[in-house]
């Protein structure tokens, strides 16, 4: 998983049955000082996030899957949290 | 999943097993902003109607065959749909992260 920022939303009419009735947001990963690294992802939004928000996002198949309730599904990253606070020790 | 523009067509008459009806096409990846970032790659177009022009996002990996009528096959980019919209935020909302970050470098500023 890791941590990404909310920068955008995508629009799709013509998408797979998978990609029915969810929300497509663009994230853009973080690196640890919470700047943007420009590595991105279109993510499915299950948490209601919106652009600004940080978020933890998965990207990996089995765990999309499992939390979106479809299989076969393609999908690999997935929106699963609103990061509050995030405290590194060293 | 990434964006992609269809640059272009592949045709295969001879093919594995399970990719009889599948559509191969020419795309170039893109970054965020749209423009164009690496190789053009192959991919399966999952959704049937893209076509060249298209800017449309794709799943890569294992993911990519679970998105074709027959999932075990060979595939390992597909274009999942076609992008009507993309709006990107700028401004400060996007400028600072809205979660509080606490780093030992900070306290030492």
């Amino acid at each position: 998983m890791y941590i990404g920022k909310v920068i955008g939303t995508v629009v799709s009419t013509i998408k797979i049955d998978h990609l029915d009735g969810r929300k497509l947001l663009l994230v853009d990963q973080l690196d640890l000082r919470g700047n943007e690294t420009g590595s991105y992802d279109i993510a499915v939004d299950v948490v209601q996030a919106g652009p600004g928000d940080t978020v933890l996002v998965i990207d990996e198949g089995n765990g999309a899957r499992q939390i979106l309730g479809i299989d076969p599904g393609a999908i690999r990253a997935v929106i699963v949290g609103v990061v509050d606070e995030v405290a590194l020790s060293e | 999943m990434k964006f992609g523009r269809v640059i272009g067509t592949v045709v295969a008459t001879r093919k594995v097993e399970g990719f009889e009806g599948v559509k191969f096409l020419v795309v170039q990846l893109l970054d965020e902003d749209l423009r164009p970032e690496g190789e053009p790659q192959i991919a399966a177009d999952a959704t049937a109607q893209a076509g060249p022009g298209e800017l449309v996002f794709m799943v890569g990996s294992r993911e990519a065959a679970q998105a074709l009528p027959e999932i075990f096959v060979p595939a390992d980019l597909a274009i999942t749909g076609i992008v009507d919209e993309v709006d990107v935020e700028r401004g400060v909302r996007r400028a600072q992260p809205t979660a509080v970050w606490h780093s030992p470098a900070d306290d030492e500023d």
